[in-house]
């Protein structure tokens, strides 16, 4: 009985997961790729961590209507591109194209890391200087009684 | 006294960039459309099905395009500020009806009143993605040459109204045409 019911639920939730993803008849399978690739590399602006193909949102079914019927008619990636980034910015591309205004975005990360390495480097070469001088006659005795104490 | 401070050199610029994070806005998506031509469209009058209203018919007029429907919640609160723009400052508005249902978008602009010079029917939202709409309400400023030049994403209150869009228009207004 229980697992009759489990199976019955699992169904239930397999088909929500699949409820708001339509079917799309392609031609060939070059454009079955591009209409995949391009889906999973546009962002939904409505939910804005989600990617066209895996957004439930109202916008991104109109978006992937857009992109599939464009890839049937033969456009190019970059026609196809051209038209998103033309309506929504740059910001519609998970990888936004390299340019003046996304500098920052591209290699602020790797500037971070050289800042965080240099500090790393300096920090490290100190604290090195500092355990190099070696223990004056004062540190030695102390460090003798306090052995001797403890045997 | 230089190996010391700069910890707090550093945590006092990190506190800088997260405040300056914190302050913007990640859903206001900044639109390519600003200060290009609007997009044409072709469509039915919502009051009128056999009239077409074109963003080029509009041209030597500062106008504004307002997109609603009716099952946006947002759009009951901006519709106040709409009616009052239009009464107090006899703005010309067309609204975007965007991906609705005719019968109760008329419905809802006899219970809120109707500040609109058209409305504009987009059934299946398609203008709606050449404007680069995606969050409703949205409000686009067009100048006389028929140039976007301002866009709200989501509703225009007050605020927005007093310290944006008015004094936009009045500049608009004294624009020559060509």
């Amino acid at each position: 009985m229980k697992k009759w019911l489990m199976t019955l639920l699992m169904m239930f939730a397999a088909f929500q997961a699949h409820a708001a993803i339509e079917i799309y008849q392609f031609d060939q399978a070059q454009q079955e790729t591009l209409y995949k690739e391009l889906t999973d590399e546009l962002r939904c602006l409505v939910c804005q961590n989600q990617n066209l193909s895996s957004s439930n949102a109202g916008l991104a079914y109109d978006l992937r209507k857009e992109t599939y019927e464009m890839v049937m008619q033969g456009q190019t990636r970059e026609q196809i591109v051209d038209y998103m980034t033309n309506r929504y910015g740059d910001f519609v591309m998970y990888r936004p194209p390299l340019k003046t205004r996304t500098i920052l975005l591209w290699f602020g990360p790797f500037l971070l890391l050289v800042v965080g390495i240099i500090v790393l480097m300096t920090t490290l070469r100190q604290r090195s200087k500092e355990n190099d001088e070696p223990l004056s006659s004062e540190q030695h005795k102390n460090i003798q009684q306090l052995l001797e104490k403890g045997e | 006294m230089m190996k010391n401070s700069l910890p707090l050199v550093i945590f006092v610029l990190l506190v800088v960039l997260l405040g300056v994070g914190l302050k913007l806005d990640p859903r206001e998506v900044p639109s390519p459309l600003i200060d290009k031509p609007a997009p044409d469209f072709q469509l039915s009058d919502l009051h009128n099905t056999n009239n077409v209203i074109t963003p080029e018919a509009m041209k030597g007029r500062v106008w504004l395009l307002n997109v609603w429907a009716s099952w946006c919640g947002a759009c009951r609160a901006e519709h106040q500020v709409i009616n009052r723009l239009v009464k107090e400052h006899h703005v010309e508005i067309v609204g975007l009806n965007y991906k609705d249902a005719s019968y109760d978008a008329k419905q809802w602009l006899e219970d809120f009143g109707n500040p609109y010079a058209r409305v504009a029917i987009d059934r299946d939202g398609r203008t709606g993605i050449d404007w680069g709409v995606y969050g409703v309400p949205e409000t686009f400023v067009v100048d006389k040459k028929g140039i976007i030049r301002y866009k709200s994403i989501g509703p225009v209150d007050q605020e927005k109204l007093d310290e944006i869009i008015l004094p936009l228009i009045a500049q608009l207004n004294l624009e020559p045409l060509s």
